[in-house]
């Protein structure tokens, strides 16, 4: 099967890439989910505060995929689901499996890569004790609770503040649970500020900083977890070990961009997002091959997968129409700083449409700091910034006239100090 | 009434089972946990040893070349993975040198083929990434890698096929004989057989006790394991070893048949049979022993840990013996135990022989298992043909492993099929990857309780007690 655009994942990314391409003259479209619905990981994430960027409203996960997959249905845009993509080729060639069609291989024109993200998990961080049932991430809990309507446990610990460990902390109350605490390695939280709020404070759910598991017990259920305070170097300080009992521990300890295809597709990755190198159309170091959303980095708001996630549909099509321009003028994008990380990395100024937003995030929590973006020693944006924290995406939108004028190679965002 | 009772469903057990199922025998095994290979079997390196390390003249050094020997076969018969990869034993200085040295020499004495001894820059060309410190090593060509539970596994299930009972979650609680009937007490009801094989790993020693054989104490032996991911698998292709030293045996690096790479396991001596909990500071030994041999290992990369307890006897070798007539331990079977325990096997029906036991070979015995194909290792051909007979091999469950739900249902469906998630996870690898299981677990619940049609909060990970789910939202 030969098509001009395959996208890899029905999640928001690859709805808002798909519906962008199409809007921009590409027909022959197809997207490849393997889950039984679209909606990707939205469809587990049945509270609400999505939406507040792009529609102007509060929506519940589903609401705001379902909007996506209405323009989907109404552009008449062709979806597989339950396919599974197990191989991506340099050539841009695809074998998928479903149920339906079995294995199925596809020539494309062009890709868009949207396969998310996944969790971090116990494993990976090693935590020592026992393995009992009880240690579940925060994302698979969730799809028990919200999808399936079963409960995970009575008496919960959490760790890791990240979003989705907030959220479940909020829905395990609700549905009757006791949840303990949410126990964070940081000094600051990696999740949204209103989560916090609305998901503990709200419900008195005590959140302790620079804290970490250090053991779980009981032998074939969880049975307690010790918790100990962590130095300033994040390991566990002797003598204030705290045994919790729990019988369940719930793991939101951040999320990893799933770039298995990428990385056999030889497509060059970036250390610090473990995303690949985007341009300013979201074009990977593979010409036609695009990626967009939390398989390039985490963000933090879908509004923002959604956003970025047009362009890489724009550019895509671009591409597809011949009408995206090669000219060797182009710079690159650095974080210092304090600043992680910037995408997209490299900027061709001709292929710009407007504008291009710069996402980042910065490495520690600052206050009262400018933002400042600098071509060579000239500085082209400044923005005050009273307190930055790494679990907020930060974000700079500059023209196309100022990108065209840039003239060292490197454009440097970084973190300055105000003297107060 | 029963021809044989044996004891307990590890890699020695099933062993055993298997063997025994070539004769027209009745047979069973009694296992106190839900599933085959639960105890040490699940947790070990999962190595067929060359046979250099045993001292000669032991019960070691015999079961463990000719286990080495038969391994291939047996795997291809009952396809399981199995890989000669070879293992070098590393040499860092004099000390080290002349202990591979003497390894060689027992090796030959001990009828271990394709031994040598390799020059250092023989090994960096064999293993770049050995550090640099090396100055030569012990190669042993015949040194494989297999997947224990997966082996234990196949073994029952094909003594299963070929007529040998399972009764699981059964706890042999005493043994009495009478009339020359063994009387097996548990918490399952009373079993009656003429033979007993004592199989029961870590509680090998009670079980002995209960027969009135010769006292021997099983030591419990922890070790810990880091295993890593795929993406690192190939940072050695043979497994590693270093010379043991005062401090212990020393810590492997290894592939596994899988493709991903462990490190591991310490050796700690402990009060009770079942605390299979990591510490931190075990593994953080065993990350810097792998390092000491091995460059380039990255925490990073590690997906999970675990750890497996030894069933160490204090005799220093195996306990293979009669303790009372008609009776025969299989006891105490530590490393090389893995490798060992299909050569084992023959020599206990030979002892059950020797008491007495009439051995008749079936006509009909099953050797092959069939139907044994993960859908990702199958041909075109057979891939199509699977498809078309369930639409299910079409679905991929777990994600990381590239597992379909028509391999799921196969390992539900098998005999001795999966009643568990880890039963599911061990027969065909759904949890095993990089996620472990984070984006599978709820659907392999889920796949549980439609086949098995009990429900979802029934499911257990594990044994008894390993409940998942909690009950329905509100």
């Amino acid at each position: 099967m030969e098509r001009d655009l395959v996208i890899i994942g029905g999640g928001p990314a690859g709805l808002a890439a798909a519906i962008e391409a199409k809007k921009n003259g590409i027909d022959d479209i197809l997207i490849l989910e393997r889950d039984k619905r679209l909606g990707g990981i939205l469809q587990q994430c049945i509270h609400n505060g999505f939406g507040l960027h792009v529609f102007k409203e509060q929506l519940t996960g589903p609401e705001y995929a379902q909007r996506f997959i209405d323009e989907v249905e109404k552009l008449g845009i062709e979806y597989k689901l339950e396919s599974m993509v197990l191989h991506l080729g340099e050539d841009k060639k695809i074998i998928a499996l479903n149920p339906k069609d079995g294995l199925f291989e596809i020539e494309a024109k062009a890709v868009v890569l949207a396969m998310g993200c996944r969790e971090r998990t116990r494993g990976a961080l090693n935590i020592p004790g026992s393995r009992p049932a009880g240690v579940f991430t925060a994302g698979a809990a969730q799809r028990f609770v919200n999808m399936e309507g079963y409960m995970v446990g009575k008496k919960v610990v959490i760790l890791g503040s990240g979003d989705i460990g907030l959220i479940m902390a909020r829905r395990m109350t609700l549905e009757g649970a006791e949840v303990k605490m949410v126990v964070e390695l940081m000094p600051y939280s990696t999740g949204l500020k209103r989560n916090i709020v609305q998901c503990l404070e709200d419900f008195d759910i005590p959140l302790l900083f620079n804290h970490t598991v250090t053991k779980i017990h009981g032998k074939e259920r969880v049975e307690g977890v010790t918790i100990a305070k962590v130095d300033d170097k994040r390991q566990p300080i002797e003598g204030t070990e705290l045994f919790v009992e729990c019988d369940t521990l719930l793991l939101s300890v951040g999320l990893i961009p799933e770039n298995e295809l990428t990385r056999e597709a030889k497509i060059e990755i970036n250390p610090v997002t473990n995303g690949a190198y985007v341009n300013e159309l979201m074009e990977t170091s593979i010409e036609g091959i695009f990626a967009c959303g939390n398989v390039v980095h985490v963000h933090d708001l879908v509004d923002f997968v959604t956003q970025e996630s047009f362009l890489a549909g724009y550019g895509a099509a671009k591409y597809i129409k011949g009408e995206k321009s090669n000219s060797a003028n182009k710079f690159k994008t650095k974080g210092l700083n304090g600043i992680r990380y910037v995408v997209p990395n490299i900027i061709h100024p001709e292929n710009v449409k407007d504008a291009v937003n710069f996402y980042m995030r910065v490495s520690d929590v600052y206050h009262n700091v400018n933002l400042i973006v600098k071509d060579g020693d000239k500085v082209l944006y400044k923005s005050r910034k009273n307190h930055v924290s790494p679990g907020e995406m930060e974000n700079v939108k500059l023209s196309k006239d100022i990108l065209q004028k840039v003239e060292g190679d490197e454009l440097v965002f970084e973190l300055e100090e105000v003297a107060i | 009434m029963f021809d044989v009772a044996i004891i307990g469903a590890g890699i020695v057990g099933t062993s055993i089972a298997r063997e025994l199922s070539k004769y027209d025998l009745s047979c069973v095994v009694i296992e106190k946990s839900n599933d085959v290979s639960n105890g040490s079997t699940k947790a070990n390196s999962g190595i067929v040893h060359a046979g250099y390390d045993a001292k000669e003249g032991t019960l070691k050094a015999k079961f463990n070349v000719l286990g080495s020997e038969m391994y291939e076969k047996i795997c291809e018969e009952l396809d399981v993975p199995y890989k000669r990869n070879g293992s070098l034993v590393l040499a860092f200085n004099d000390d080290d040198l002349r202990h591979i040295e003497m390894l060689y020499e027992r090796g030959l004495k001990n009828g271990v083929k394709e031994l040598s001894i390799i020059d250092k820059n023989t090994v960096l060309s064999l293993e770049p990434n050995i550090q640099d410190n090396v100055v030569g090593a012990l190669y042993a060509k015949t040194g494989a890698i297999v997947s224990p539970f997966e082996l234990a596994i196949a073994l029952a299930e094909n003594a299963n096929e070929n007529g040998v009972e399972f009764m699981f979650s059964t706890t042999v609680t005493n043994i009495y004989k009478e009339n020359d009937v063994f009387n097996i007490e548990t918490n399952n009801g009373k079993f009656k057989s003429r033979y007993l094989v004592n199989a029961a790993g870590l509680f090998s020693d009670e079980i002995n006790d209960m027969l009135g054989g010769e006292k021997f104490k099983i030591i419990p032996r922890r070790g810990e394991y880091c295993l890593f991911d795929k993406s690192v698998g190939n940072i050695v292709t043979r497994t590693i070893f270093q010379t043991p030293s005062n401090k212990g045996k020393g810590i492997l690096v290894s592939p596994t048949v899988h493709g991903n790479l462990f490190v591991g396991p310490n050796a700690i001596e402990m009060d009770k049979k079942d605390d299979v909990s990591t510490t931190k500071k075990g593994i953080e030994e065993i990350l810097k022993g792998g390092s000491r041999s091995v460059k380039n290992i990255n925490p990073r990369d590690i997906i999970t840990s675990f750890a497996g307890i030894r069933a160490t006897s204090d005799t220093g070798d195996f306990v293979i013996n009669v303790p009372t007539k008609n009776a025969v331990n299989a006891a105490g079977i530590e490393s090389p135990g893995l490798t060992a325990s299909v050569a084992i096997a023959p020599y206990v029906v030979s002892l059950l022989e020797n008491e007495g036991l009439r051995l008749t070979l079936k006509n009909n015995f099953i050797k092959h298992r069939t139907n044994t194909k993960l859908f990702i290792q199958m041909t075109d051909d057979e891939k199509k043909l699977a498809l078309s007979s369930n639409s299910a091999y079409g679905r991929i469950i777990c994600r990381c492993e590239h597992i379909t739900e028509g391999d799921i249902i196969n390992a539900i469906k098998r005999p001795l099929g999966a009643r568990t998630v880890d039963g599911v996870k061990r027969r065909v690898r759904a949890g095993m990857g990089r996620c472990q299981g984070g984006f599978c677990m709820p659907r392999v619940v889920e796949i549980l309780s439609r086949e098995l049609n009990i429900p979802m909060t029934e499911i257990l990970k594990s044994e008894e007690g390993s409940y998942i789910l909690t009950g329905r939202t509100k």
